[in-house]
């Protein structure tokens, strides 16, 4: 936790004659801001390490606070307060002023005039402190024989997104700072020197970083330019609009800019406490998903020919109704996009209009224990009930990373640990197979765990000499770990037993305010358990209904297997792609098999394609609502583009509750919200969890090849990713990593075969990968490893690949 | 003895005292003629009597800044638990110096006396000359006696049986001018690009790996054993009041005889060159830099001021480096100036905006000045130009690039005047050639 | 990768030398250099691979210093020093007239003719450190002291024709790469070549051997022990050490048949 420092801590320094009490070391450039006073600057960013290159902030210091003062203006950038120091900015000194104006006409005598041209113009510190500090004339062109400007080819790629114009940089050095202080990617570098100084790659390794976006938006100048957003528009025609990265479950703060109805770019929020002003190139860039040419904009019903064709809203309304009714029993499928409020209505449809717990979130392989672990562990925490939050792992002695590789699946935490490894001293220990380049930049130090052997690590660490956790030790929990039997209850045991606090990371925005709102068999919303007649009579309450089903529902593999078995009739499924799911043939054969099937989406896919009522949702810039990130931090955000034919799952669930005779008395997001509010979180008993014994180490051991293991990159074939060739040439290269021998036997490329199918690609060496162990990237090939391959810890082998 | 000043003679060769020896440069020589003694003292010293030594001497810091080195030595946090570090700056490369050059050629030897009873001092374990790339001969010879004297165990471990253990690494620059700057010499010691760092923390906090660090130049480094030797009475008998001992001057230029003259601080110019034969033959002084281009110019009005920190400063330069390059009346001022301001701009390190961009505009407008380009507004502009560098960049560097250029603004005025009305240079850059010497001067219309 | 296994092997032993192997890129720069004539991508690569370092932070490095070539370097790099004091001296005549006799600009390297034993690459330099033997001209960073555009001219025609051409205050002149393998740190045992140093350097001294001036005689002087002639203590003995010292100068400057300077020197001595 930060203090707020006590009186006596503080520093009093004047300021332009105002005296202002401020924390000590703090910046004379940040003081200043405490009395009004913005001193201009460039180079300086608060969140990277001073560099006092640019020299716009040099201020007069009459005083140093030891009666003297510097004979010479000082950069404010890089000066720390005195007590008793007396600064005089541009405000009052002609020292200042004439200082200020010098520097920024050197900065301008090089510098092109293409500011009608320019993406940056119209919000960029260069051109707005050239005017509020600057001459108005250039003495350059005038001077001598007329100033000769230095000029370059331009633009160059510093990598296929990322585009630079060294004539317009005036390296302030804070993209390369960023690269290197903040993500760990320092593959740009200040190259040259003196005037020809220019920012620059190496050759053949171009600026490929998940975080490369973020030199973007901090350049103060127009020389960093994304392929997507360069000349697409000018800042003042642009509208914005704050909201929440739909990426991934860090709940990261966006800026999302618009222009008659279209997303033209997204830029990082400022959230000291989530994301700071970081997000990754997939929050930034990711966006065009929903304006692909496969979206949907119309409700389509099948016809008694077979085909789909469109239909109107209460048609396909009355359409759903009918169908479901007549299908009997009914499970509920839903994807990871969720909003909290979404997910919310797809608890209350499964509860009351088809009267079932048949409902799961978790379109992705999970279990039981999962269901468990999170109902006892995890549900209806957050910061305000002293959840782990993101400044917590900056305190936190140790971070346990398992089943989670925070460089791919929540890039703000990886940030956030970053900095918390870098500067707080917090220890990172990553139970995985091999170390990562992102444990790397970590600093992290490997536990090395084959997929299966997790339970097996987990209880390795307590009381171990070097790595054992305390009460300020964290232990993040990645989705992925539910693969693991007994995985999740070691989990629940370490940090019993050592004290040390627990969060879960969920890969997908939505998860988290699904499992709040109760889009599990077992739990209603608020985390009420199902099995609690307490819990139920409190949700009836509310929802002003008689009774909820008392039956405890089926998890996501036995809906699809009850479908199967024809013990399910109809489906109603929002946002899954079956190929993410434990057994994509089976969610496929399922989804032919059921009777009826009502599915929403944002996009046509082989779902849409086999539902029998087809209705189209709202992306997320169309509707309020709100996701739960990691920490349980609930993120509202607005809605960003007004589109009235574009309908949230709620609405559309709402519709279909009210043609069944049984609505759930919200039509809209704020209905929803007042709903939401009146039920609170369950403040009965939590949930307990049945500890699962692991599977006994070895139990395999005679089974032929090398255990998988998997997880998704940031950038992969993820559909949401769909549209941004430069962000998607920016994607980590699909490789196997193998070990040395693997490698030099298979190797340069293998094929991997699983009980599922074969994928072939090259190989890399991870040097320090468990024995007997090959990973793969999850959703870089084909269809995905799950429908290609085979599931994630099973075992399978690698040969040649040619 | 020691203690009279005024029996000190002109010339007090110490430095350059072993330079005409046979094979000077070998083990073999320099222990013959005394050498490795001072060392063989030092060690039976207590290292916080030899940082006291030094600081009596008075010795200053003889790369140009001219800051006390025994000071230097103290702020060495001893309490620290990191390792300390002595970087010897050997990274001579401000224009018209030429002085650590020849020593490390001819006396290398002395170096590494005094690098080891330096770091002893400090008590650093972990040595660094980081000699400029471009003068392979020196590197060689630096190489070979610090080979030499690992062979002779006064480096490595338990030195002389003292159980101090030191390592040297030489180290060769690769072509930066800015790395002279101690910093920046750090920055290109750990295998970066040559820019000077943010301060504090000082490198005597936070240098080399963050660690505790000593950077001195070499001819600092070179005297050290002498002061150990003869005591720091004996050294503060030389020189003057705040500017002690004993320092190599070198004479560049239209002098008769250029070359390393080793003196007291407080010679004159007036002396050295009647020690050179004067100013060549025919020909009479225009203007010389008391320490390298960095320092103001002077001209012949300035042939008296004592040649110390505190004469040459008075006289609104800085003694520098000592590098006295000395220009005859043939001279251009422009010309000379603009080739400085281009060196500026190529060694520009391009950190910060000032010398970045001001050191490019700067060459610009003298380039259009000495083609007679112009108008004289532009001399106020350009002085302008040095008021918005001066002081406001993040080293030194950019500060050295205006000395010439307000110094020669200052004195010759006149004859940037005399371009514009000239059309162009009026003089004939032939005459100033070495081998031009017989010719008279030029044609200043 | 073109790197031998060898220059690989080398590469790791410079990075051995420091406490922190980061240190090693610049003499692992100049190694590059030696072996592959330039500073290449692949150089750039293995470096940044031994040095657990981004090619980016290395190939910063690599364009920072000047003495860092990303194109290929003939066999001699001839350099004319060019800053104020020797261009002034003499400097740009030369460099002019190098320009015009090998027909490239600066930073280029001749061709090679017909009979041509070596390929020169002109370049001009800021202060080489010799401005008391002004104007300079470097071959592969060897003094040629006190050069005259006719003695340049002789210098690049020597070299390409492959004639044995010594440092005024060196050694015999070895290849640019070579030369690039000391800057890495390795000895070529060259080291005892040439004088100890050249006459511009002794005057100084020359004059104080002349006059018998001295630095006052301290606690215990180290040289008095064994070079007792020339730290005369009596000015009696000025004679002795002024005869003496004659005969080092005489034989350092006999090296350098040509230089003014060293003439001038002489001259003035037997003036006095």
């Amino acid at each position: 936790m930060t203090t707020t420092p006590d009186k006596t801590d503080l520093v009093s320094v004047t300021i332009d004659g105002i005296q202002v009490d401020v924390a000590p070391d703090t910046l004379v450039i940040r003081a200043a801001e405490q009395v009004g006073v913005q001193i201009p600057r460039f180079c300086d960013h608060p969140l990277l390490a001073p560099v006092g290159a640019c020299r716009q902030c040099l201020v007069d210091v009459p005083d140093a606070g030891n009666g003297r003062g510097f004979p010479k203006p000082q950069a404010a950038c890089t000066l720390p307060v005195a007590p008793g120091m007396v600064v005089n900015t541009q405000a009052t000194s002609e020292v200042a002023d004439k200082a200020q104006q010098g520097i920024m006409e050197f900065l301008l005598i090089n510098h092109p005039l293409d500011c009608p041209v320019c993406d940056k113009g119209g919000e960029c510190p260069l051109q707005n402190q050239a005017m509020s500090n600057g001459r108005g004339e250039s003495r350059f062109v005038g001077s001598g024989a007329g100033g000769v400007k230095r000029t370059f080819p331009k633009p160059i790629n510093l990598s296929p997104q990322v585009l630079l114009d060294r004539e317009r940089c005036i390296v302030c050095q804070r993209c390369t700072r960023f690269a290197e202080q903040i993500p760990g990617d320092p593959f740009i570098a200040l190259v040259e020197r003196g005037a020809q100084q220019q920012i620059g790659i190496a050759d053949n390794a171009p600026f490929l970083s998940y975080f490369s976006g973020n030199t973007i938006q901090i350049c103060p100048v127009g020389a960093l330019t994304s392929e997507s957003y360069r000349f697409r528009s000018r800042p003042f025609d642009l509208v914005s609009s704050p909201s929440i990265a739909e990426h991934d479950a860090c709940g990261s703060a966006i800026r999302v800019d618009h222009r008659r109805g279209k997303v033209m770019r997204r830029l990082a929020g400022n959230d000291p406490e989530v994301n700071e002003e970081w997000i990754t190139d997939k929050d930034r860039f990711a966006f065009t998903y929903a304006v692909e040419p496969d979206r949907l904009t119309y409700p389509q019903v099948r016809d008694e020919d077979g085909s789909l064709r469109p239909a109107s809203w209460p048609e396909a309304f009355a359409v759903a109704a009918r169908g479901l009714r007549a299908a009997g029993s009914v499970g509920v499928l839903t994807g990871g996009r969720l909003t909290g409020e979404d997910a919310f209505a797809y608890s209350k449809f499964a509860r009351v209009a088809l009267g079932t717990n048949d409902i799961d979130f978790r379109a992705r392989p999970h279990s039981a224990e999962e269901a468990e672990f999170l109902a006892a562990h995890v549900v209806a925490t957050g910061p305000e009930g002293g959840s782990v939050t993101y400044t917590d792992l900056e305190t936190a002695s140790t971070v346990v990373l398992v089943g989670f590789e925070p460089e791919d699946e929540a890039g703000a935490i990886f940030l956030r640990l970053r900095k918390a490894a870098l500067h707080h001293g917090t220890r990172v220990l990553a139970i995985a197979p091999f170390t990562t380049r992102g444990l790397r930049k970590m600093h992290g130090t490997l536990v090395p765990t084959a997929p299966g052997d997790e339970p097996a690590a987990l209880s390795s660490l307590l009381g171990h000499a070097d790595h054992g956790l305390d009460a300020r030790a964290v232990v993040l929990v990645g989705e992925r770990l539910a693969t693991v039997p007994g995985a999740l209850s070691a989990v629940a045991e370490l940090v019993a037993k050592s004290g040390a606090r627990l969060a879960w990371v969920p890969r997908r925005a939505g998860d988290r305010g699904a499992l709040e709102t109760g889009c599990l068999p077992g739990l209603l919303p608020g985390g009420r358990p199902v099995s609690d007649a307490a819990a139920r009579v409190d949700a009836a309450t509310s929802w002003g209904v008689d009774s909820l089903p008392e039956t405890p529902g089926r998890d996501g593999d036995a809906i699809v297997a009850a479908l199967l078995a024809g013990d399910l009739g109809g489906l109603v499924i929002g946002g899954v792609d079956p190929h993410d799911t434990t057994d994509p043939a089976a969610t496929t054969a399922a989804i032919a098999a059921a009777s009826f099937v009502v599915a929403l989406d944002l996009r046509a896919s082989d779902v849409t394609r086999a539902a029998d009522v087809v209705f189209p949702v709202a992306p997320v810039t169309d509707k309020a609502g709100s996701f739960v990130n990691w920490e349980g931090r609930v993120r509202t955000f607005d809605r960003v583009l007004a589109n009235p034919a574009s309908l949230p799952d709620l609405r559309v669930l709402a519709g279909i509750a009210e043609e069944m005779g049984t609505p759930l008395g919200f039509r809209t997001v704020e209905d929803v919200w007042s709903q939401m509010e009146d039920l609170g979180p369950w403040d009965g008993a939590r949930a307990t969890m049945t500890p699962v014994a692991p599977t006994a180490a070895g139990a395999d051991a005679d089974s032929q090849g090398l255990r998988l293991a998997t997880w998704k990159q940031m950038l992969d074939n993820g559909t949401m990713l769909a549209g941004d060739k430069h962000l998607a040439a920016t994607a980590r290269p699909a490789v196997a990593r193998v070990s040395r021998a693997v490698h030099d036997a298979c190797g340069p490329t293998v094929t991997v075969t699983g009980d599922r199918g074969s994928v072939t690609l090259p190989c890399e060496v991870a040097d320090d990968l468990v024995d007997g162990v090959v990973w793969l990237p999850a959703s870089s090939t084909g269809r995905g490893l799950l429908a290609d391959l085979a599931s994630p810890g099973s075992r399978v082998t690698v040969t040649g690949g040619n | 003895m020691t203690d009279v000043t005024g029996s000190i003679d002109t010339l007090t060769p110490v430095l350059t005292q072993d330079w005409d020896a046979e094979r000077s440069w070998t083990l073999e020589t320099y222990t013959a003629r005394g050498g490795y003694q001072a060392l063989d003292k030092a060690l039976g010293m207590a290292p916080d009597d030899i940082v006291a030594a030094v600081k009596d001497s008075g010795l200053r810091g003889r790369g140009g800044a001219g800051f006390p080195t025994g000071m230097k030595w103290s702020f060495i946090p001893q309490d620290n638990p990191k390792p300390k570090y002595l970087v010897v700056n050997a990274d001579e490369s401000e224009p018209g110096t030429c002085k650590d050059t020849p020593l490390m050629m001819a006396s290398p030897h002395l170096l590494v006396e005094g690098v080891i009873i330096s770091s002893f001092a400090i008590r650093a374990n972990h040595a660094f000359i980081y000699v400029r790339g471009e003068i392979l001969h020196v590197i060689r010879r630096v190489q070979a006696a610090v080979a030499e004297a690992y062979a002779a165990g006064h480096l490595g471990k338990n030195i002389h049986g003292s159980g101090y253990d030191l390592d040297v690494v030489v180290h060769a620059g690769a072509g930066a001018y800015i790395c002279g700057e101690e910093t920046a010499l750090l920055e290109g010691l750990e295998g970066r690009r040559g820019q000077p760092r943010l301060r504090p923390p000082f490198p005597a906090v936070a240098g080399l790996y963050a660690c505790p660090t000593v950077i001195n130049n070499v001819e600092s480094i070179a005297s050290v054993p002498s002061i150990v030797a003869n005591g720091a009475g004996w050294f503060a008998s030389m020189g003057t009041e705040k500017s002690k001992g004993y320092g190599i001057f070198s004479l560049s230029g239209h002098v008769t005889t250029p070359g390393q003259y080793e003196a007291p601080l407080g010679i004159t110019l007036r002396e050295l060159l009647d020690l050179a034969g004067g100013v060549r033959h025919g020909h009479e002084l225009k203007f010389w830099t008391p320490g390298g281009s960095s320092t103001p110019l002077l001209t012949a009005e300035h042939l008296d001021i004592p040649l110390d920190f505190e004469g040459v400063a008075g006289a609104g330069s800085m003694l520098g480096t000592r590098a006295l390059q000395v220009f005859d009346q043939t001279t251009c001022v422009v010309r000379a100036v603009l080739r400085w301001t281009e060196f500026y701009k190529h060694e520009s390190c391009g950190k910060c905006t000032p010398c970045r961009e001001g050191t490019w505009w700067l060459v610009q407008t003298l380039g259009a000045l000495e083609r007679g380009q112009g108008n004289e507004a532009d001399l106020d502009l350009l002085l302008d130009q040095c008021d918005n560098i001066l002081g406001r960049s993040f080293c030194a560097l950019a500060d050295g690039a205006t000395s010439p250029i307000v110094s020669s603004l200052q004195y010759f005025r006149d004859e940037y005047v005399a371009h514009l009305t000239h059309g162009g240079c009026p003089f004939d850059a032939s005459a100033s050639t070495a081998w031009a010497g017989a010719l008279t001067g030029a044609s200043t219309s | 990768m073109t790197l031998s296994t060898e220059t690989r092997a080398e590469l790791l032993e410079i990075a051995a030398r420091y406490p922190e192997k980061r240190s090693g890129l610049l003499p692992m720069l100049h190694l590059v250099q030696s072996a592959e004539g330039r500073i290449t991508p692949e150089g750039i690569e293995t470096c940044a691979e031994i040095l657990e370092i981004s090619p980016a932070d290395v190939s910063g490095v690599a364009t920072f210093y000047t003495m860092y070539k990303r194109k290929p370097v003939g066999d001699y790099h001839v350099g004319v020093c060019t800053n104020t004091l020797c261009a002034v001296m003499g400097g740009d005549e030369i460099f002019a007239r190098l320009k015009d006799h090998l027909d490239v600009g600066n930073d280029e390297t001749s061709e090679k003719r017909p009979g041509d034993q070596a390929q020169v690459t002109l370049e001009h330099l800021e202060c080489n450190a010799a401005c008391d033997y002004a104007p300079v001209v470097m071959v592969n960073w060897e003094f040629m002291d006190n050069q005259t555009p006719q003695s340049a001219v002789q210098l690049v025609d020597d070299l390409r024709a492959g004639v044995e051409v010594h440092s005024t205050r060196g050694p015999r002149l070895c290849t640019w790469r070579e030369a690039e393998r000391v800057l890495a740190g390795f000895n070529d045992g060259l080291a005892d070549e040439g004088p100890a140093a050249g006459p511009a350097s002794l005057v100084g001294l020359g004059i104080a051997r002349e006059r018998g001036w001295t630095a006052p005689e301290g606690e215990r002087s180290p040289r008095a022990v064994d070079a007792a002639p020339a730290v005369p203590s009596e000015p009696a003995d000025a004679p002795r050490a002024a005869a003496e010292t004659d005969d080092g100068v005489a034989e350092a400057a006999a090296v350098e048949q040509d230089s003014p300077t060293s003439k001038t020197a002489a001259d003035k001595k037997e003036a006095d």
